[in-house]
């Protein structure tokens, strides 16, 4: 697949590479930025920064193929003489994101630049001529040598009080001079030997919600990703059996084969519940075959945590949780007013917590000044927006705020109008429910050698996706 | 005693007595190397902390060498010894490091001494080191392929696709396709056997396995039935894995598959895809990307697989530019008569946004669906015309071309709607070619309809001199049209201004001749003859959306993933497969002995190394001679020459190492004394 794999920065300036093949030219990359903006979707305008000028994802050069992935400003490029499958290349470029951001919390260039030797580490322990080997995070942290340096360990080190509550007791830290076996095992993702004093299993049911609602009050959009995070400290080789409800597995398994027949299809139409689940995947743990045939879910857990399921789930009896209101009046140019209402729509026995809204304005604003009744507003000025803050709503309570702002005297009526194409943000997090009503009826931990008992635990979140957005305005309608 | 500057300390942080801080300095080495500064002057110095039982260590020194395989292999096989030793390390992690190293040095004569490791380690008992060993394989196949050949490895590779370990069965056979493909030959044929145990296999792998194991099974030519089924049935649960390479891998093996089965089973497999395809569309806005290039080739071929599934196309907020413009083009195809109202009151937000390459394609697609379903051309007319009375200034040129394909589609249906658009029109709002050609095409099929006409064919005849040729051969055939049709007292005199101008003063070829060509036909008599050729009809337009030429689309689909999906043409088309082997770096540099190369590589790292004192020294010290220096330079380079012969004597087992490492600092000391004496010496002259 790659030849070749850059690490650059924000104005494409390599940071660090690792050659797997050898046929690529050392001064290529050099002609990488020039491509960028060659290649740039955007016809109209060229912006000083890079990052942001919207070139597609691959690019075609003279015999050479470049596929890259943006993250924080960093390019992680691949470049390539043959006909590769870039898609293969572009999630592997991904995988390896995650992987950097998971060894140094945060990929960026100061990161990069404090862990080159780890960095080298990874990139050859993760991808051989051009092969991709391992991208699982955990299991490279058997091999790597390295420590990674974050500011944050640093700290740790000094004041060494962190302790975790979940303490190994034995990991089988192989004797470095044997390599792990745990990559080439039949289960690749679990070492062996691992002992726990406690042995215990969180489950996490969270389903976050994304939705975009019109001005009017509509849903257009929605869409639900659910995720079965399974928090594992297990000891030895434990075999765990997850038992969901009936519906939710039967809806999967529809999905799966695609068995919306039309008796389905009418059962679903009288209850006037139709709650779909699509799309489900499973971590690598998981058996696939038996899910299928037996409607199992069983597998052998990686140590820690692992999002065990993700699934979508398709609704059309979803209402809104938070009803906003908007409402906007343009003094002359110079004050504008912004009247923003919400209210919490659900039942008055649950509440939402850490809710907070994102009510765009336009860029250079001048003293705002806010009217409100709860929460804390704070203006954001570089990103051009106003942050509604609320420890906690409880529901049918409703919260009216009013922002006042002066506007710069020179300003174009256009890019004034500008601001409100840019959807109000809700993010929220509520806990003991999910929406699409899947309920862990069981999970079974059974370790055939050591038989020991275990609890698991098992929690229910809704929370906003990064999209709970409601349209301000009605578009291109001026005011 | 002066500072001596960044390589003076590095090599004295190598050689200290204190591994920490040798091991440390190895980090800085590698820090300064990747910031692009030259350290290959150290390279003996970092070579000799090669012999160590310390794992990091070793990995360290490992991870130089490598990034200096390609830019000097010639210094790096002078660490060859060390690589064949380490090939035999107790510890397997050390063999297969040292195995994955040599095969990254290009130098021909690297193979000479890699096959005899390479073979021990393909039967490692370590499954680990196994799997690193195939990879090697393919790179010694690269670099050599005759030896490769000769020596046998590719049977190795065969055998080992039957090994017990999935990791190691996965890079063989990922091996033999890197293999097969650059000598784009078969070395590699499945039969059933290796099919069943592939298929088995597959199960156990990791993600990435499984992706080279489905990788190859791409290629696998099912000729039974039963064959086809057991492949189908063992893959599609592969669809529900959460990696999206998987994915589309898995759906790339069953297409392949799919055009053997009868038409009942495939439908039944067609829709196990729709949803795994769409969840490729949740990662990275370039995955997606890729994703919707793909899923437009497989809509090419299966129309209605994702008929359902329309809302997973919307468009977010913050998607990049070009993936908005192709989810948009997707969703355009997978209109239908249920989604294609929800669909178009969704281009309709869009058409309002901010960017106008998003603004235009919306529009577009609005025209598209307009034409593609019948049932939603009404609401679309309705909102174009709605969006043409909120205009902002870039709408209307869209909006006209859409129009006219409304028009070529719905000749009469939604007229009045119509008319009041292009009534409105001032002629001034258009300027790219397109929208004014498409204004006049209106203009000459509908001249009865159109209020004012004379007003704007007045404007038309004044401005024809500054269009673009195409402008101006619709500009023509219209007013030919008007002057049949809708005859004016003003037309007659219209169409001789624009016939002389057309004759005349235009340079275009085409333009010229299709004005000939009108007015010898006006001036025969029969009107009847005239107005049958002239009012000709076009065709109905069935369609606006592209497609593929179907010798293309069969071209494209085993490729699912590849650069040919992306740019919708075949790889031989715009791939150039370079056969010269352009990875070694210098050709003059295969041809030497191994001993010649020692050599060179010798001179080199002493030249380096002396240069970079020399540098150094001459911050110190100005007043040097020239002689002084080149003499200082000699004694060192004889010094470094002393180490490097240590260094292949042997640094044998590490009870020896302890007493080389001594004996070397105190070279070393020497040196500084040497150097000191030196810096002193000069500097007195100047002082007196």
């Amino acid at each position: 697949m790659a030849s070749i794999v850059y690490l650059l920065d924000s104005k494409a300036r390599p940071l660090i590479h690792r050659d797997y093949k050898g046929d690529i030219p050392a001064n290529l990359v050099d002609s990488f930025p020039l491509l960028l903006i060659k290649n740039s979707s955007n016809t109209t305008n060229h912006t000083a920064n890079l990052t942001e000028n919207d070139c597609p994802p691959v690019i075609y050069n003279n015999g050479y193929s470049y596929s890259f992935i943006i993250h924080n400003d960093i390019y992680v490029l691949a470049i390539s003489k043959s006909d590769i499958n870039i898609f293969n290349t572009l999630v592997y470029l991904n995988d390896l994101i995650s992987v950097l951001t998971h060894h140094f919390k945060e990929l960026n260039e100061i990161s990069i630049k404090d862990n080159y030797s780890i960095i080298y580490e990874l990139l050859d322990e993760m991808m051989d001529f051009g092969i991709p080997q391992l991208t699982d995070d955990k299991i490279l942290k058997e091999y790597i040598t390295q420590q990674s340096f974050t500011f944050e360990k640093l700290i740790n080190q000094v004041s060494s009080s962190a302790t975790s509550t979940h303490k190994k007791i034995k990991q089988s830290k192989q004797d470095r001079r044997a390599p792990p076996s745990t990559l080439t095992n039949q289960i690749s993702w679990r070492p062996q030997g691992i002992l726990y004093k406690k042995n215990e299993a969180y489950l996490d049911v969270i389903e976050s919600i994304d939705m975009l609602i019109n001005s009017r009050g509509q849903i257009l959009t929605s869409e639900i990703y659910g995720t079965i995070k399974l928090k594992s400290y297990l000891s030895g080789m434990p075999e765990l059996q997850l038992g969901l409800n009936e519906k939710f597995i039967n809806s999967g398994l529809n999905s799966i084969k695609s068995l919306t027949s039309q008796n389905i299809d009418l059962k679903s139409d009288d209850n006037k519940k139709s709650i779909e689940v699509e799309d489900v995947k499973f971590h690598q743990c998981v058996k696939l075959s038996k899910f299928e045939s037996d409607k199992v879910i069983s597998f052998i857990p990686p140590d820690g945590e692992c999002d065990l399921i993700t699934y979508r789930v398709h609704s059309n009896i979803l209402k809104p949780l938070f009803l906003i209101e908007y409402k906007f009046k343009n003094h002359s140019n110079t004050r504008l007013e912004i009247m923003v209402k919400i209210k919490a729509n659900f039942k008055n026995k649950v509440s939402a917590n850490k809710v907070e809204v994102k009510i765009p304005v336009p860029s250079d604003i001048d003293s705002p000044k806010f009217h409100y009744q709860k929460g804390k507003l704070k203006y954001m000025p570089s990103d051009n927006f106003i942050r509604w803050k609320f420890h906690k709503i409880e529901g049918g309570k409703e919260y009216v705020m009013v922002a006042e702002l002066m506007l710069l005297s020179v300003i174009n009526e256009h890019d004034l109008m500008n601001f409100r194409k840019v959807p109000i943000n809700v993010s929220f997090e509520m806990q003991g429910f999910v929406t699409s009503g899947l309920q862990v009826r069981y999970l079974k931990i059974n370790e055939p050698k050591m038989n020991y008992t275990s609890y698991p635990y098992v929690r229910y979140i809704t929370k906003s996706g990064d999209h709970y957005d409601i349209r301000s305005g009605r578009y291109g309608a001026g005011l | 005693m002066p500072k001596k500057g960044e390589n003076y300390e590095f090599r004295s942080g190598l050689v200290s007595q204190y591994a920490d801080e040798r091991k440390d300095t190895i980090q800085r080495v590698i820090a300064a190397m990747t910031t692009g500064k030259d350290v290959s002057s150290l390279f003996p110095d970092v070579l000799k902390n090669i012999a160590t039982h310390d794992l990091e260590q070793k990995k360290l020194v490992y991870l130089y060498l490598m990034n200096y395989a390609k830019t000097n292999p010639e210094l790096v096989i002078l660490a060859t010894n060390t690589f064949v030793r380490d090939a035999e390390d107790p510890n397997p992690l050390i063999r297969a490091l040292a195995i994955r190293t040599m095969g990254c040095i290009r130098v021909e004569k690297m193979v000479d001494y890699i096959s005899i490791p390479l073979k021990r380690t393909l039967k490692d008992d370590n499954p680990y080191v196994r799997k690193t060993a195939v990879i090697c394989v393919a790179k010694l196949f690269e670099l050599n392929s005759t030896v490769c050949l000769e020596q046998g490895f590719l049977d190795y590779l065969l055998e080992l696709v039957d090994d017990s370990n999935q990791m190691v069965v996965a890079n063989s056979v990922a091996a033999l396709l890197e293999i097969s493909k650059s000598t784009q030959k078969d070395v590699f044929t499945i039969d059933y056997k290796i099919l069943n145990k592939l298929l088995s296999t597959l199960n156990e792998c990791s993600e990435w396995g499984r992706v080279s194991i489905l990788s190859v099974l791409v290629e696998y030519n099912a000729d039974k039935i039963s064959e086809v089924h057991e492949i189908i049935e063992k893959i599609t649960p592969q669809l529900q894995h959460e990696n999206p390479a998987v994915v589309l891998t898995s759906i790339k093996v069953l297409v392949k598959q799919l055009d053997k089965l009868p038409n009942n089973e495939v439908n039944n497999v067609l829709g196990r895809l729709s949803s795994p395809l769409c969840s490729l569309l949740v990662s990275a806005p370039e995955i997606q990307f890729v994703a919707l290039k793909n899923i437009r080739i497989l809509l090419e071929k299966y129309p209605n697989i994702l008929d359902k599934e329309l809302r997973a196309f919307f468009i977010k907020y913050n998607d990049p530019l070009y993936l908005k413009l192709e989810k948009i083009e997707i969703m355009t195809r997978i209109s239908n008569d249920d989604n294609c109202m929800l669909l178009l009151s969704e281009l309709r937000e869009y058409a309002m946004e901010i960017d106008i390459d998003l603004v235009n394609r919306s529009i577009n697609g609005i025209g598209q669906i307009a034409i593609k379903v019948e049932k939603c051309a009404k609401k679309s007319v309705e909102i174009l015309y709605e969006l043409f009375i909120n205009r902002g200034d870039y709408v209307v040129e869209e909006i006209i071309i859409v129009i006219q394909n409304i028009l070529r589609r719905y000749p009469k249906e939604y007229l009045s709607t119509i008319i009041t658009v292009v009534a409105d029109l001032k002629f001034n709002d258009l300027s790219k070619p397109e929208s004014l050609s498409s204004y006049m095409w209106i203009l000459g099929e509908y001249a009865k309809e159109i209020p004012h006409l004379e007003e704007k064919l007045i404007l038309i005849v004044e401005n024809f001199d500054d269009f673009e040729p195409i402008v101006q051969s619709s500009a023509l055939s219209s007013i030919v049209k008007i002057s049949l049709i809708k005859p004016t007292p003003k037309t007659p005199q219209l169409l001789q201004q624009i016939l002389n101008k057309a004759t005349k003063e235009i340079e275009n070829a085409d333009v010229r001749d299709k004005a000939y060509l009108y007015w010898r036909l006006l001036s025969t008599d029969d009107k009847e003859l005239q107005k049958d050729i002239l009012l000709n009809k076009l065709p109905i337009l069935e369609s606006t959306i592209d497609t593929f030429t179907p010798g293309l689309l069969e071209e494209l689909l085993p490729r699912l993933g590849n650069l040919s999906s992306i740019f919708y043409k075949p790889a031989s088309s715009f791939i150039r497969f370079n056969n010269d082997k352009s990875f070694v770096t210098s050709s003059a540099l295969q041809s030497k002995k191994f001993e010649e190369l020692q050599q060179i590589a010798k001179n080199e790292i002493v030249n380096n190394a002396a240069r970079a004192d020399n540098l150094l020294d001459f911050d110190d010290d100005n007043v040097e001679t020239p002689e002084e220096n080149f003499t200082q330079s000699e004694t060192q380079g004889n010094n470094i020459l002393d180490e490097l012969n240590d260094l292949f004597s042997g640094i044998g087992a590490s009870s020896t190492n302890k007493t080389t490492t001594t004996q070397i600092s105190g070279k070393n000391n020497d040196i500084f004394e040497i150097l000191g004496g030196n810096t002193t010496n000069s500097t007195s002259p100047g002082s007196l």
